[in-house]
């Protein structure tokens, strides 16, 4: 069953909705072990994106995801910006030309996404960051594509697996980012980026869960 | 309308946290329409007088609320643009990418970038898209906060008050007509002679967060704290003024290490809700810290010059002079926030 460049939009208003509700909980997480902006500056970024998405929403997901990164480069700022941007671009130029996207084409564009943002952002897996969330995410949902499974159980793993890994940041100390001046004192916090990527998978779930299996949505 | 309840609550001179930067900026371009000019969306603070052909251009960008730095800092013989982003958040990729287009007069850029882990995500982001169009980018990170540890396990240190000294120091060499290389070369050894430590009294308050960034009780003080107000070394009870300065002072000298017979600059900075008076006690007390040590503060600079919005407290930065700092410090400087010699 191929996703549609209308599926993925929906992820992006949900998404965008859940950022827009956690705001002060994701500011809440890194005023704790970074400088609390978080929330603040992915919710201007993904307020930004409903904007500059309209004009493309018919277009196809590579198109569609590229300009949610162009977006987010040019209004989140701090190391969200680069980081979230550079995934959406990533993975919009794996989709590029593409309105029918497979099962495996969207597992591809999304390990695309991660590669970028760690050739970005530098981090390894145990650094605390949005990798540790991201990483068996998207590991889970390739496996589970090619295990035979539809994209929205794939993708409904994957959430499960971001939410461990976010979880799992919480004992880790910090190696990356502002958090990582802290040293011990970063332990015990759940890192805020994990938790946004944590979101992001989540909602991308909940986009491709709700289409009865079978029926395909018309794009242009 | 929930601007206005913020903006009350908060007791800040500010219309709503969302327009705060654009207002401040029309502000500084009304204010200084003979040294700067202000483009919006991207926001970039641009020098008058067109890119001197041949000269390298200085570009520098960082969250806003440390001003003057860095808009403050753009005029003859200092920056060429300055790129200011959210309050406390790094400038996206599009302003730094503007602006370098606009000041390059054909010898190249020079960026320079305070260490956090935004800032150079997005300068790496922008110089891609600069040199994608052709223009050469070089960039140089400062990194002189002895508070915190630098290591591999860290995000290395932060980049506080050498900044500016550099941006100055700099931007004298690039109206010299330094070259790319030679200004980068420059930079470098500036940075990596300065020193700087830090410490706050009271918290600041980021409009959009709406609240303290930390609690500080009445009596205490954060040693070694950042200028975004990140915790620091060590909470402390409050102590004089002459004991904080010779904490902050002694910790510098003993990290580069400073030797009897260096000549500094002695930079004494406050962090936005601290008075100048205080200022001056402070540096009362770094001086006779360092006549002790044999070191001499052969340069001042003391006032608000980079700051933490209103967050009371101040900054020590010491620069080891040779003759080249020292020819480029007192070329002639004329910006919205420093001017000499013209």
């Amino acid at each position: 069953m191929a996703v549609t460049t209308a599926q993925l939009v929906d992820w992006l208003e949900r998404y965008a909705g859940v950022i827009a509700e956690q705001k002060q909980y994701l500011t809440g997480l890194d005023a704790a072990i970074g400088d609390g902006d978080h929330g603040i500056n992915m919710d201007r970024g993904f307020q930004t994106v409903l904007v500059k998405i309209e004009p493309v929403k018919n277009k196809d997901a590579g198109t569609l995801l590229k300009t949610t990164g162009m977006a987010l480069v040019g209004s989140v700022g701090g190391a969200g910006g680069p980081l979230y941007g550079t995934f959406f671009l990533r993975a919009g130029a794996a989709l590029d030309g593409k309105s029918d996207v497979s099962r495996e084409d969207l597992v591809s564009a999304l390990e695309a996404g991660l590669k970028g943002v760690v050739e970005r952002g530098k981090a390894n897996l145990k650094d605390k960051t949005m990798v540790d969330a991201l990483t068996p995410a998207i590991a889970r949902a390739k496996a589970r594509v090619q295990e035979g499974a539809s994209i929205g159980e794939a993708l409904s793993s994957a959430a499960e697996a971001a939410e461990t890994g976010m979880k799992g940041t919480i004992p880790l100390k910090a190696l990356k980012g502002r958090a990582s001046y802290l040293g011990d004192r970063s332990i015990g916090h759940q890192d805020p980026g994990a938790t946004s990527s944590y979101y992001m998978l989540r909602t991308l779930s909940e986009a491709l869960a709700e289409v009865p299996q079978g029926a395909k949505t018309a794009t242009s | 309308m929930a601007d206005v309840t913020t903006a009350t609550r908060l007791k800040k001179l500010i219309n709503s946290p969302e327009s705060e930067v654009k207002d401040a900026l029309a502000g500084m371009a009304a204010a200084h329409a003979d040294l700067i000019r202000v483009e919006y969306d991207p926001n970039v603070i641009i020098r008058k007088d067109p890119p001197k052909k041949g000269k390298v251009g200085l570009v520098s960008g960082g969250g806003s609320g440390h001003e003057p730095m860095h808009g403050g800092y753009v005029g003859l013989g200092m920056l060429d643009a300055a790129c200011p982003g959210a309050v406390f958040t790094s400038p996206t990729p599009d302003q730094m990418a503007r602006a370098t287009k606009a000041v390059d007069g054909g010898a190249g850029v020079l960026h320079v970038v305070k260490n956090y882990t935004g800032d150079i995500m997005n300068f790496e982001m922008a110089a891609e898209l600069a040199r994608g169009e052709g223009a050469k980018v070089n960039a140089v990170i400062t990194n002189d906060d002895v508070a915190v540890q630098d290591s591999l396990y860290t995000a290395g240190r932060r980049g506080v008050g050498v900044t500016v000294l550099l941006e100055k120091v700099v931007g004298g060499a690039a109206e010299a007509g330094y070259d790319l290389e030679k200004a980068t070369a420059l930079a470098k050894k500036v940075n990596a002679n300065g020193r700087s430590m830090g410490m706050a009294l009271t918290s600041c308050i980021v409009p959009a967060a709406g609240k303290v960034t930390f609690e500080i009780a009445d009596d205490e003080m954060e040693l070694g704290i950042g200028i975004h107000g990140e915790p620091g070394r060590e909470r402390t009870k409050l102590r004089a003024a002459d004991e904080i300065a010779e904490i902050l002072t002694s910790t510098v000298v003993k990290d580069l290490p400073y030797k009897r017979g260096d000549e500094v600059i002695a930079f004494v900075n406050g962090m936005g809700g601290t008075p100048l008076i205080e200022l001056y006690v402070v540096a009362n007390a770094v001086n006779r810290y360092l006549q002790k040590e044999g070191i001499k503060p052969a340069r001042w600079l003391v006032g608000s010059y980079i700051t933490s919005l209103e967050m009371a407290g101040c900054s020590v930065t010491l620069l080891k002079l040779d003759a080249e700092t020292t020819k480029f410090w007192d070329a002639p400087v004329h910006t919205p926030a420093l001017r000499w010699g013209v």
